[in-house]
């Protein structure tokens, strides 16, 4: 219980709240070197959030029961959140200085932008998910507009901004028309007035189907995939490092909770939505990557492609599903991390690499990095004995659980597709013969060294040890 | 038996080795140490499998030097590795062929020497636990991680189209072996085992069987090669360095056989009996058709590459004729195709390191030159024939006796092919040794020399040796096989 008014601040999204504006003030009072001090302090203030989160009992959050919920899983994606926002802070703030971007603003909107997300992966409620969404979509915006000099980053700030309201605005007129035909909007109680019915009404699926519609557009699962190659090609790298790493942790989260808890026993009408959801993101993620030359783009339809994986564990919507989420997810982060950790180090001609074919002889100059981002590409592959194979595994063990062999087969298929693009860029550094040698230029700061080694040691060591994470996940519940 | 670790230490010394070379730097004077410390590692390891042969049961058909430990907590996924007769002569093949594969790169391999050996202790690692794996998603970890090695191999190392056909050999086998994965889920869905040993016993229903059938026929079919998914082969052994063409064929491709015993034959009886037409049909079209094939080409590797899709064809009508002869002949074929295709490889590497071309049209004479490698060539060609005397020929006949139960049809298309082979190796061997020199630039040819012949004459001993005491390799198998077909028929039976 609440005994003590001073507890509210250990709730951890509170925690995170308020700290972020002091982060706000401290930035703005210092005179020198305020971009890297300002990151250090969110680094500190997400790392001390990650412990409250740990610690979190329920009892703190009796007071918002009917706007936000608690349970296991919720705190495993918002330690995850918080995981990929710290690790993203980190790789990214010599890129920052390096392109002479030293806005104290950034670090605060990557904090308030996590806070957001903290709040949708635990939203209980439509109003406070759609206000959630709201907070960590606009830190983004403005985030992805964040170079205002550059062309290419303002484009993509507004294309992600018009979309984003346009889908934004699809999610709440389906949000109005659920609360009007059930009089709820909280998760469990629309649950419970469901659980009188045995068939959705024609008013419901169509709330339910703009929901998706809105949903899938922040996970970016095609058809409504089109800002994302867009959005991550114009934003700076470091942006798209935090885009690619963080949110779709906590829209996955969200399509999850979603799906499985006020919809619980409707199975068969979102399901048919997530399934066709999930066999085109797979198939168009593996097929657009492979014509690629820009690394963004390419690691944008890369993700488009990882997601349709994560949404064959929700059809599978078995407690194998979540556990298969939450693995892929994990995997899927420490895979992103590691590459853009490279990334935002690699530079060609002392401009930040973004062609692909200017990895050309990257295996001569720097054997260790070119083995490192060899490693991540099979791993994405889903090549064993990498991470990314297990999170494979786990999905396809879910979907086979409730025999949706058709499903797991194309997702092997389009595996094999997206095995090329990867392999692809293993080719390039190996196979091709450099033609200007020297030019590639890795320097790396002492804290993104330590986030990269350790990334990659999950990687690779994780086939030695699986049962912590395993066990973790298979104890999770919705 | 040993009360140590022995498998393990075996299938993870080359992958120690490797780390080992990794912490070597590499520079024009340090690339020998690192050819020594592979070529150490892998003679270490072979020693150490030469114990597995010595103190292994023969009276024991079961696996042997298991080892078991829970890996995943979730769920029944072990690491449980063994061997017993019909993995102990495949992890011998590939412990017997990786140190000559390092000798054989002494010399040609000239950049990177570091990542090439790195990549062929890895290969090793993994080939070697893959026949070990008595857990089948140990099993296919291994078999999908060997695409990796064999891919850089191909594709650093390799010719002018080596990027194609790099892609090419990994793709295609990727998507076999995906299914595979499927297939392996659905087995342990049905009966929470992942143990080899276990599913031997274990029978599905029919139908599942059959579905199960076609995935792991998808992923051995691509692997072994049958025809007609044999085409990634030619490219991957054309382009493929010497050593990385002796794995491929010596090694890599016995993978789809051990698969068809261990899974297709072993887990699998019901589907098999009804899939067998299929399996013979497209066998003899492999033997007749790549032979003929064989017959036309103007490459010598390709030659060869296309032999052994034919020779493949008699191992896949050996295993599915599940009879006791079809069977042991299956395995000696497998192994003396192992050996014979490996050296021939070598050979063609020898005359490649010196005069850089594998055109058949560019030689002609050499037996004016290089007298001694005549001798170990026809050696290698009379075997890869199945000449009595030679490895090749016990394989052959041991087939044809099986297949006399069977049907007369396949005894005619085999024999056919046989046939053939000797007619496409007889053809190849004249217009490269016999005659006068026409081309001068070989008139300065040298003979093979000693690291060459290190190389070599095991080759031709072992090959020899097979032909003359097949025993020596048919006995420890015996028993396993006899369990496997036991199993087979009583599941058939019912």
């Amino acid at each position: 219980m609440l005994n003590n008014i001073y507890y509210i601040f250990f709730i951890p999204e509170i925690f995170l709240a308020c700290s972020s504006f002091v982060c706000l003030l401290f930035g703005l009072f210092l005179k020198k070197n305020a971009f890297r001090q300002t990151s250090n302090l969110a680094v500190f203030v997400l790392l001390l959030t990650i412990l409250l989160v740990y610690y979190d009992s329920e009892s703190n959050f009796a007071n918002y029961k009917s706007l936000f919920s608690h349970s296991s899983f919720i705190n495993f994606f918002k330690i995850l959140a918080l995981l990929g926002s710290i690790a993203s802070i980190i790789i990214s703030k010599d890129y920052f200085l390096g392109i002479k971007l030293k806005n104290f603003e950034i670090p605060i909107l990557f904090l308030f932008s996590t806070l957001g997300m903290m709040l949708m992966i635990a939203s209980n409620n439509l109003m406070s998910m759609y206000l959630a969404i709201e907070l960590q979509s606009l830190s983004l915006y403005v985030a992805a507009a964040v170079k205002r000099d550059s062309i290419s980053s303002a484009e993509s700030g507004v294309k992600y901004f018009i979309l984003g309201a346009l889908s934004s605005g699809i999610l709440l007129y389906g949000f109005s028309l659920i609360y009007g035909f059930t009089g709820s909007m909280n998760f469990n109680d629309i649950s419970f007035y469901l659980s009188k019915y045995d068939n959705l009404n024609l008013g419901l699926i169509f709330g339910l189907v703009f929901v998706m519609v809105g949903l899938a557009f922040k996970v970016s699962a095609v058809p409504f995939h089109m800002w994302t190659p867009d959005v991550y090609e114009g934003a700076p790298n470091s942006i798209t490092a935090f885009f690619a790493i963080v949110p779709k942790i906590a829209a996955v989260a969200l399509i999850y909770r979603f799906c499985l808890v006020p919809f619980e026993n409707f199975y068969l009408e979102w399901s048919q939505i997530i399934l066709f959801l999930s066999i085109a993101s797979m198939f168009l993620g593996a097929i657009a990557a492979i014509a690629q030359s820009n690394i963004k783009r390419l690691l944008a339809y890369s993700s488009i492609g990882h997601i349709g994986y994560i949404l064959i564990a929700l059809v599978a919507a078995n407690d194998d599903g979540i556990k298969a989420a939450s693995i892929y997810m994990f995997s899927y982060m420490i895979m992103n991390v590691a590459i853009f950790a490279i990334l935002l180090s690699l530079k060609v001609k002392n401009e930040y690499l973004i062609n692909i074919s200017d990895l050309k002889g990257l295996s001569r100059s720097n054997p260790i990095v070119s083995l490192s981002i060899s490693v991540i590409m099979l791993s994405m592959a889903g090549i064993p004995p990498f991470i990314g194979f297990f999170g494979k595994f786990y999905v396809f063990i879910a979907a086979i659980e409730q025999e949706l062999y058709a499903l797991s087969v194309l997702g092997v298929l389009a595996s094999v597709i997206s095995a090329f693009y990867y392999l692809r860029i293993i080719k390039i550094m190996y196979f091709d013969e450099s033609t200007s040698e020297g030019i590639i230029n890795f320097k790396i700061s002492f804290q993104s060294k330590i986030i990269l080694s350790l990334s990659l040691f999950l990687i690779i060591c994780f086939i030695f040890y699986p049962s912590l994470l395993i066990n973790i996940s298979a104890s999770l519940s919705i | 038996m040993v009360d140590w670790p022995l498998i393990s230490v075996i299938i993870f010394l080359p992958l120690v080795g490797g780390l080992i070379i990794l912490f070597i730097k590499e520079d024009e004077l340090t690339a020998i140490n690192i050819k020594w410390s592979a070529l150490f590692t892998t003679i270490g390891t072979f020693i150490l499998s030469l114990i597995l042969w010595l103190q292994f049961d023969y009276s024991n058909p079961s696996y042997q030097y298991e080892e078991k430990f829970r890996w995943f907590d979730d769920f029944n996924f072990f690491y449980h590795v063994g061997v017993d007769g019909i993995s102990l002569f495949m992890i011998l093949l590939s412990t017997f062929l990786t140190p000559l594969c390092i000798l054989a790169s002494w010399n040609n391999i000239k950049k990177r020497v570091k990542e090439y050996m790195l990549s062929f202790l890895f290969l090793e690692t993994v080939m070697i636990g893959m026949f070990a794996s008595i857990d089948i998603l140990l099993f296919y970890i291994f078999f999908e991680a060997v695409l990796i090695p064999m891919y850089l191999i191909i594709g650093i190392w390799g010719g002018d189209r080596r990027i194609y056909a790099s892609f090419k050999f990994f793709l295609y086998t990727l998507l076999g072996s995906v299914l595979m994965l499927i297939a392996i889920i659905v087995m342990y869905r049905n009966t929470s085992s992942m143990s080899i040993e276990f599913l031997q016993g274990n029978y599905f229903s029919y139908n599942t069987q059959l579905f199960l059938w076609l995935a792991f026929f998808a992923s051995f079919a691509v692997k072994i090669p049958m025809w007609p998914f044999h085409t990634w082969l030619p490219d991957a052994h054309v382009e493929a360095p010497t050593a990385g063409s002796v794995i491929l064929a010596g090694v890599l491709l016995k993978m789809g056989g051990y698969g068809f015993i261990r899974f297709s034959l072993g887990m699998l009886p019901e589907a098999t009996e009804f899939f067998i037409p299929l399996i013979m049909t497209l066998s003899i079209v492999a033997i007749i058709y790549t032979s003929l094939v064989a017959l036309a080409q103007t490459d010598i590797k390709k030659l060869i590459a296309y032999s052994s899709v034919a020779h493949m064809g008699i191992v896949t009508i050996g295993i599915f004729l599940v009879n006791q002869q079809g069977l042991e002949g299956a395995m000696m074929q497998m192994i003396s195709h192992g050996l014979v295709s490996a050296a021939l490889f070598l050979c063609v590497g020898v005359i490649y390191d010196r005069m850089h071309t594998r055109e058949i049209k560019f030689y002609g004479g050499l037996i004016q030159r290089m007298p001694l490698y005549a001798t170990v060539f026809m050696i290698f060609m009379l075997g890869s024939v199945g000449l009595p005397g030679t490895s090749g020929f016990i394989g052959e006949f041991l087939v044809i006796v099986g297949a006399f139960k069977f049907s007369s049809y396949v005894v005619i298309g085999a024999a056919f092919g046989i046939i053939l082979s000797a007619v496409y190796m007889l053809y190849l061997y004249k217009r490269i040794i016999f005659g006068n020199i026409t081309n001068n630039k070989l008139v300065d040819i040298l003979d093979i020399n000693t690291r060459e012949k290190i190389i070599l004459i095991p080759l031709a001993i072992s090959v020899i040796l097979l032909g003359i005491f097949p025993n020596l390799f048919l006995d420890p198998m015996r028993l396993s096989l006899e369990l496997i077909i036991t199993n087979y028929e009583i599941a058939n039976a019912k």
